[in-house]
């Protein structure tokens, strides 16, 4: 049991704060003549003012200081969140993108003022390239679910200029939701494929379902390894099958970390790849984003790379509009450059030894971790597992009255933040809630052990006084919350009573 | 390596207790044939050597916000006062995720609510999101939820929108069956022409919205009213877009004149630009039309005992529910800048907002006077503008000047054709303003 106590303040929302006319803004003083905007706009002029707080500098600051309190963060303890790779967030990488030289670069300055900009974008390609064995890697999309409609897109762009219309892709069923939202997006129909007894997706399938669709595959989108933390060992097979049917092969990179310096993706059949920066390249998660799906691509794909590319002559940078091929841009100016910054930061400290290094950890911790726990909690799939590790209440809910949100909420009584819970979904872990770990390469052995020992005494608990962790978690601030309340009347802003 | 601390000894019991000989046997199990025969080529740095490293890069630029700039379209830079990044460096808001558990996120899902009120409050709409990636993939998928919304597939795009807006929201379409996007010339004042919409509208029976943007790309104030109610007339929606939302300090927020979803960028009232990403993209709807809207939600509910506390919500639109048939695919959102961007609003507050979107507006506004007085520069468009406007230069050629007063170090605008877009906010004094009327008379033929 955790013993750490300190000062929680309560803090009501910023607009219970505050007194009418108070301030917290440091403005100019004006050096040229006002313009009444009343009169200026007229009718298009604001009369009711927006209802924002009035309070000082030092209330804001303590609010939100106070609110950040409340959170669990990475810099607090451990964070196995599962397919999220919470690893530690290099203070170095958040100086560097603080540099006026990257932070205060406008997107609209002309090119010859901009070149330091371009070349970290221009080298973080490069070792991008590197580490998945691409032709191109292309920057813009905004996060992973936005790569992955960028890379969906560059397929459809694909078979319409081979002439081809094929309408489904295949999506194994412990996919990422955004896969099949995405294929939705660009008009796909997306045709599930049952994971197979071991845990992998097998060849025959796949074979099947590109049987059953003839000349109808556009693609097959594949998480490897698997959100159940195994490698896809039939996935060079498959590859072969889909492109014999026509299609092609998107992998999803959520979990790269688990193969740098061991794997690359383009080598092994994969035609494109989107990869989360704030996952295996240390860019923060800040409390929900941003982040940066980049995607990579090998010579198939190359001609639809969304616009602007970075390109380099001599020595000079310079961005790229003519691709007329390009299924055209997703966002507007270059992507989250902030994280490109950091990204190539963390990648150049740790270089290609420290990469794998990290993937060979990863790898390891999760491991350590399976192998501490699989008496106490089922393990989803027997096969081995890579940098993460899925177990089940299978044998907790045999055996007791909990279940797997009820270890998650009790976990944070022992000072942890919860892995990720019911995902893989149930269909995918035979009926039963799982518990998806993801311990990352930046912990130590001590605290996975604590962290186990957490794991074991719950489920101990568990079988001598259940109700008491059905009722958990007890040391929070707030205890559990009542979300179909939330959802049946919903209240999404404040409102004055 | 300092951010892996295994030991020896440590890899050593750990394999021992999972029952393997070496660390290569865990990967024993992926087919030769996957794996890889090159180790990889990239070289390490220590800390020292990588400050030095990405400083020189760093040098190789010459930052917009150190120089005299008056560079906009599309990312307008203010002052952000120093209390927020403060924030943004404490680690309990950039080292956490997603509010999954809400006992132990509750704030970040309060700072969430709480930007979802001031965005709602801003654009004078009920409800908002926690933020979509930035403003310009925001209004496609406001295009996008317009089609959901009414059943209807064509978006009518107005010619004030930002070019990269349309050519986002051409590429989101673009993967859509039934697909189409009108867009037209500018008017003389800068505006929409009614006329025109009116046609449109007329000549077509299948528009789900009409998206318009205000301040538009020209800098002209766009007066929405007359267009949602001729959309409205033909069952389409409008759907507003700002990338300055600083001008609902002084003009009507969208919400009250008809829209149905208004979208922005909120960068420049958040952080520094960083070569424009990442930014915000803000999202605010009708009540009605919440069930429609994509990204997350957070809303106010109890804990057991009672206690107020807020959760992620009416997640059955989202992905990690709905999978294919979810209202968008979006997952990670952009909350350590929604938080900045809150931040900064309360520290403006109710009149400070107002007051700073005055300043902007009379330094805007001295600024076209002194231009006008200037043989050979006028004013492109006759509508009222904000603080961003577009001048025609004599010589007629504004990339040109662009590049040569660049290379004078000051960035006097963005060159649109014939337009040079010049952004003047609280940022410039009195004497900047002089600097670049004197900078332009020099620098035109």
């Amino acid at each position: 049991m955790i013993e750490t106590r300190q000062l929680i303040h309560p803090e009501r929302p910023i607009f219970e704060h505050g007194a009418e006319g108070r301030s917290g803004a440091s403005l100019p003083e004006l050096d040229v003549p006002a313009i009444d905007a009343q009169k200026h706009f007229g009718k298009l002029a604001r009369v009711t003012l927006a209802a924002l707080p009035e309070v000082s500098e030092v209330e804001v600051t303590r609010h939100f200081t106070r609110l950040s309190r409340w959170n669990y963060a990475i810099d607090l303890g451990l964070y196995p969140l599962g397919s999220c790779t919470m690893k530690y967030n290099p203070k170095v990488n958040e100086r560097v993108a603080r540099m006026p030289g990257f932070a205060g670069v406008h997107p609209q300055q002309p090119e010859s003022t901009l070149q330091g900009a371009l070349e970290i974008m221009w080298r973080l390609e490069r070792v991008l390239c590197e580490l998945g064995g691409f032709r191109r890697v292309a920057l813009q999309p905004a996060a992973g679910a936005q790569g992955e409609l960028c890379g969906v897109m560059m397929i459809a762009a694909h078979h319409q200029s081979q002439g081809r219309a094929p309408s489904k892709v295949l999506i194994p069923d412990s996919a990422h939701g955004t896969n099949p939202a995405s294929c939705t997006l660009s008009s796909y129909t997306t045709v599930p494929l049952k994971t197979g007894e071991t845990g992998i997706v097998s060849v025959d399938t796949v074979a099947q379902a590109c049987a059953e669709n003839p000349g109808d595959i556009a693609a097959i989108m594949m998480t490897n390894p698997s959100t159940l933390g195994l490698f896809e060992t039939d996935l060079g097979k498959i590859a072969e099958v889909v492109h014999a049917a026509g299609g092609l092969v998107y992998m999803d990179g959520a979990n790269f970390n688990a193969l740098l310096g061991k794997v690359r993706p383009a080598e092994t059949g994969v035609d494109v790849m989107h990869i989360n920066l704030h996952k295996t390249f240390t860019t923060p998660h800040g409390g929900g984003g941003p982040g940066a799906g980049v995607v990579g691509v090998g010579a198939t794909l190359e001609p639809y790379l969304p616009t602007p590319t970075v390109e380099k002559e001599g020595d000079r940078y310079f961005l790229d509009y003519r691709r007329a091929k390009s299924i055209g841009r997703l966002r507007s100016f270059f992507g989250n450059f902030g994280m490109f910054v950091r990204a190539y930061t963390y990648m150049r400290e740790l270089g290609g030894p420290g990469l794998t290094l990290a993937t060979e950890m990863a790898v390891l911790n999760a491991n350590y971790i399976r192998a501490r726990l699989k008496d106490v909690y089922s393990l989803a799939y027997e096969a081995p597992s890579m940098h993460e590790v899925v177990f089940t209440d299978r044998k907790l809910k045999r055996e007791t009255s909990v279940q797997t949100l009820d270890v998650a909420k009790r976990l944070m009584d022992y000072g942890y933040h919860p892995p990720t819970i019911y995902f893989p979904l149930p269909a995918v872990t035979g009926g039963a809630g799982a518990l998806m770990i993801e311990p990352t390469e930046t912990e130590t052995k001590e605290t996975l052990d604590d962290f186990c020992d957490a794991l074991r005494a719950i489920a101990d608990e568990a079988k001598r006084d259940a109700e008491m962790v059905k009722q958990a978690p007890h040391q929070t601030a707030l205890g559990r919350l009542d979300e179909t309340r939330a959802a049946r009347q919903p209240i999404l802003r404040w409102r004055a009573k | 390596m300092r951010y892996i601390p295994h030991t020896q000894q440590d890899v050593a019991a750990m394999l021992s207790a999972i029952g393997k000989p070496d660390v290569a046997s865990l990967f024993s199990h992926i087919p030769e044939t996957l794996r890889t025969k090159r180790p990889l080529d990239i070289a390490a740095l220590d800390e020292a050597a990588l400050l030095r490293h990405v400083s020189e890069i760093a040098g190789h630029s010459r930052p917009a916000m150190e120089s005299l700039s008056f560079l906009g379209a599309g990312l307008t830079p203010h002052h952000i006062a120093t209390a927020v990044d403060a924030q943004l460096a404490r680690a309990e808001w950039y080292t956490s995720y997603t509010p999954y558990q809400p006992e132990i996120s509750q704030g970040t899902l309060q700072a969430i609510f709480e930007f979802q009120t001031i965005v709602a409050e801003l654009f004078g709409l009920d409800v908002a999101n926690a933020s979509m990636y930035d403003g310009a993939s925001a209004a496609a998928e406001a295009v996008l939820m317009a089609r959901r919304v009414t059943g209807k597939h064509r978006a009518l795009l107005t010619p004030g929108l930002h070019p990269q807006y349309v050519e986002t929201i051409e590429t989101y379409l673009s993967g859509q069956r039934d697909h189409a996007a009108e867009e037209k010339k500018i008017e003389a004042s800068g505006r929409v022409s009614l006329e025109q919409v009116k046609k449109d509208l007329d000549a077509h029976d299948d528009v789900a919205c009409v998206v318009v943007q205000t301040p538009n790309y020209v800098g002209v104030v766009e007066d929405l009213a007359p267009i949602a109610k001729l959309a409205h007339q033909h069952g389409a929606l409008l759907v507003a877009v700002t990338t300055e939302p600083l001008a609902f300090g002084v003009i009507v927020p969208p919400g009250s004149v008809g829209a149905d979803i208004c979208v922005g960028e909120g960068i420049g009232l958040a952080t520094p630009p960083s070569l424009g990403g990442p930014g915000v993209g803000l999202f605010a709807a009708k009540q009605d039309l919440v069930r429609q809207m994509p990204g997350r939600l957070v809303g106010e509910t109890v804990d057991k005992h009672g206690r107020r506390g807020y959760v992620l919500t009416l997640a059955t639109r989202e992905q990690h529910i709905r999978r294919d048939k979810a209202t968008s695919n979006i997952c990670t959102n952009q909350g350590l800048i929604a938080l900045a961007f809150t931040i900064h609003m309360c520290l403006l507050g109710k009149r400070g907002l107002q007051e700073l979107a005055r300043i902007n507006l009379a330094k805007s506004e001295y600024a076209k006077a002194q231009l006008e007085r200037l043989r050979g520069f006028s004013l492109a468009y006759s509508g009222p503008t904000f603080n961003e406007f577009a001048l025609r230069i004599r010589g007629g050629k504004p990339a040109l000047v662009v590049e040569k007063l660049a290379a004078r170090g000051i960035f006097v605008g963005v060159a649109d054709g014939e337009n040079l877009l010049i952004a003047v906010t609280e940022r410039h004094t009195k004497a900047d303003i002089d600097r670049l009327l004197e900078e332009l008379d020099g620098a035109c033929p």
